[in-house]
């Protein structure tokens, strides 16, 4: 273990290129040629996170962890599965029957895209909670937007390959939306599915996207999302800049090193995680049809319309927007609004203070709305669209979209509490 | 708000089955508050199948000699429609510990291989014309439309001379499946009352709400029997949508316990590098 000193900062640790420890053999050869030590350094050893990081700073990594189960058990599935519409449904069956452990593989992975968007949902949270997405974070937040919108269509596209009754149903629904679009809507919606339905093209299509371009993209994404993240420097529960305080040896003073402080405590993060995955996938991999919808266990039919269509649960806060609207082009572009509007949240949040800890009761309020109205529109989408479910959904989607488009009134209006200099920290 | 108007056809409501105690406990409901009646029809009276949609499947996919009789049932009552074409027959006999020589005896159609996947010998196309429709195949039935479904579908047939099979159901209207267990369960009718419910924008809708199910004929099975005959045959199908279920659930437990185990070193871990941050 590396010798530490009484500020938690350890005493020698290898700053960058500038006192490079002297290695020899074989690691120096390498370090010559490939930058291994110096990445090591200015990403692990090197980079100093703020040391009060609550439960909510767990999902980031988590994330990441997701991102390599789905890519490797993905890779796995695209060795057995067979895109086509003869042949789709079939070939998960077979996953599901007579591969070895094929069935523990698929678990994963669909049990994987729900954790993706708990952790995601979770991440998203904490920025709204401590205000990550303030100055100097803008592009950090910008990019992980971007992250979670690639996901969403990397969700949606994966969900259409089983080629369950749900499946198809569900990529009708949402292939239609851009039908609504004025002018291109009718021809961009062909020109999507590649027929005049959602056929064998639109499943092959749809296919190539999700294994090669959207994944490539996500990888870029969350690249750019930790570069930018590295050259910002995480916020923290105190929303106080810990570059600003520094020590004597430049270093912040609230800070502590990446590896190996944060490693082996997001280690621990993953055992739980961990624990809670395993439970769902070995247990109730389908999650009482939530993870796993009942409907898609039939082969797709255009004949039979499953008696409700909805999509999987972490689509249906923006399904019940759109059908809380009784126009079908105004309800798209409500749910395009209210994805979107996370997009603006930097510069819609005037407040003097990044962190709910200092900020009003005004924010707290709103923030609490928010997520209520998120949760709640997220059972409304699972119901059927009729009666009180429509009202009530009504009523959510407008204290969704107020909470964003009156951020900048209400975040001045309200007292702040005065932030302290240095971060908050109890030692365990 | 619905208004019951007892019909004629239904035949008068005569309840000499039910013991005098449960006839008294209809009255003293009946005698309640009028809102409970109109609720819920089930609530009115303890009558045969009154409760058909609260009835529960309950079975248990580890109960192997239950597997198995569901697995005999299945050839012998179900197969000579339906296909469980993700299913070979090896697999059921490993997986139920049916040795390969009793498979052949006992169960595989004439002339099929054990590596085979478990069809029917009835063409699609003829069934298709007999029917008007193919029989769905049942691999993954229990999966699509839950234990619970296929358990009350087997047990709410009845008689009805206006369907061309002769037969109707409560949990699939209309159905195009004949009541083939009816040599079993016996036959029995079905007795509905005509309810009137004021419709949505006024005015009001005739309903005919099924009420109970009143026996014609025995079967060759007790009421009793015949409900661990469905049972056994849900339990094996429910088996059949997901072979790996038992398997999955038994690793399950060592992997969360290795997890566990995993977490509570890992925090271990933690704890003794956080020492140093004050």
């Amino acid at each position: 273990m590396a010798v530490k000193t009484a500020t938690g900062a350890p005493a020698a640790l290898p700053a960058g290129l500038a006192a490079p420890p002297a290695k020899q053999g074989f690691w120096a050869w390498l370090n010559k040629r490939l930058p291994v030590d110096e990445f090591i350094s200015s990403q692990l050893t090197g980079y100093y996170a703020p040391k009060n990081f609550n439960i909510w700073y767990f999902f980031g990594s988590l994330a990441l962890v997701v991102l390599a189960l789905q890519l490797l058990s993905g890779i796995y599935l695209t060795m057995f599965y067979k895109p086509g519409e003869l042949t789709s449904f079939d070939s998960v069956e077979y996953i599901m029957r007579e591969v070895n452990f094929g069935w523990l593989i698929r678990y994963l992975h669909s049990t994987g895209a729900s954790a993706f968007f708990v952790v995601v949902y979770l991440h998203m949270f904490r920025a709204l909670l401590y205000g990550s997405y303030r100055a100097p974070r803008e592009l950090l937040w910008l990019f992980g937007m971007l992250v979670y919108l690639a996901l969403m269509a990397e969700a949606f596209m994966g969900y259409v390959l089983p080629w369950g009754n749900m499946s198809f149903w569900g990529a009708q629904v949402i292939v239609n939306l851009f039908g609504t679009i004025p002018g291109i809507g009718p021809g961009l919606v062909e020109w999507i599915r590649g027929d005049y339905g959602i056929a064998d093209a639109t499943l092959n299509r749809f296919f190539a996207l999700h294994v090669a371009l959207l994944p490539l993209a996500l990888l870029l994404l969350v690249m750019l999302h930790l570069v930018a993240l590295r050259q910002t420097g995480s916020n923290n529960p105190d929303g106080i800049e810990i570059k600003d305080k520094l020590g004597a040896d430049g270093k912040p003073l609230d800070g502590i090193p990446f590896h190996p402080y944060y490693t082996v405590k997001d280690v621990v993060g993953i055992g739980v995680f961990a624990v809670l995955f395993a439970l769902i996938v070995f247990f109730v991999p389908t999650l009482g049809g939530l993870f796993l919808e009942a409907p898609n266990f039939e082969p797709a039919n255009p004949l039979s319309t499953p008696e409700h269509i909805a999509p999987v649960w972490y689509f249906t806060p923006y399904y019940a927007i759109l059908r809380a609207v009784p126009d079908q082009r105004m309800g798209a572009l409500l749910m395009l609004l209210s994805v979107v509007s996370f997009l603006f949240l930097p510069w819609l949040d005037h407040s003097p203070v990044k962190s709910m800890r200092y900020k009003g009761w005004m924010s707290r309020t709103w923030l609490a709305l928010f997520a209520i109205s998120f949760v709640a529109l997220g059972y409304l989408g699972l119901q059927p669209a009729e009666g009180l479910y429509v009202v009530l959904a009504r009523i959510f989607a407008v204290i969704y979209l107020a909470y964003f488009w009156l951020m900048p009134i209400y975040t001045k209006l309200e007292p702040v509490k005065p932030v302290p200099a240095r971060v908050i920290y109890h030692a365990h | 708000m619905r208004i019951e108007v007892d019909r004629g056809a239904a035949g008068p409501r005569t309840r000499s089955r039910i013991g005098l105690a449960l006839t008294l406990l209809a009255a003293a409901l009946a005698c309640g508050p009028v809102q409970a009646a109109e609720e819920a029809a089930s609530e009115e009276a303890p009558a045969l199948g009154a409760d058909w949609q609260s009835w529960r499947a309950r079975n248990d996919v580890t109960d192997m000699p239950s597997v198995q009789r569901g697995a005999r049932n299945f050839v012998s009552y179900c197969l000579g429609c339906h296909s469980l074409k993700y299913q070979r027959w090896s697999r059921v006999g490993a997986d139920l510990g049916i040795p390969e020589a009793l498979l052949q005896q006992d169960l595989l159609p004439p002339g099929d291989k054990v590596t085979e996947y478990i069809l029917t010998s009835m063409p699609a196309r003829d069934a298709e014309n007999w029917f008007g429709k193919a029989p769905p195949d049942l691999s993954l039935m229990a999966r699509a439309r839950g234990r619970d479904y296929l358990y009350q579908f087997l047990k709410t047939f009845y008689v009805d001379p206006t369907r061309q099979t002769g037969a109707n159901n409560l949990r699939l209207p209309a159905t195009a499946m004949p009541d083939v267990l009816s040599e079993l369960s016996g036959l029995k009718r079905a007795v509905f009352r005509d309810v009137m419910r004021r419709a949505e924008g006024g005015g009001f809708i005739h309903e005919q709400v099924f009420d109970r199910f009143e026996p014609l004929a025995p079967g060759r099975l007790s009421a009793a029997e015949y409900d661990g005959f469905v049972r056994d045959t849900v339990n094996f199908l429910d088996y059949v949508s997901e072979p790996t279920q038992t398997a999955r659930r038994a690793l399950g437990v060592w992997v969360v316990l290795f997890l566990l185990v995993f977490t509570w070193l890992a925090w271990l871990v933690k704890r003794e590098y956080w020492k140093d941050v004050h």
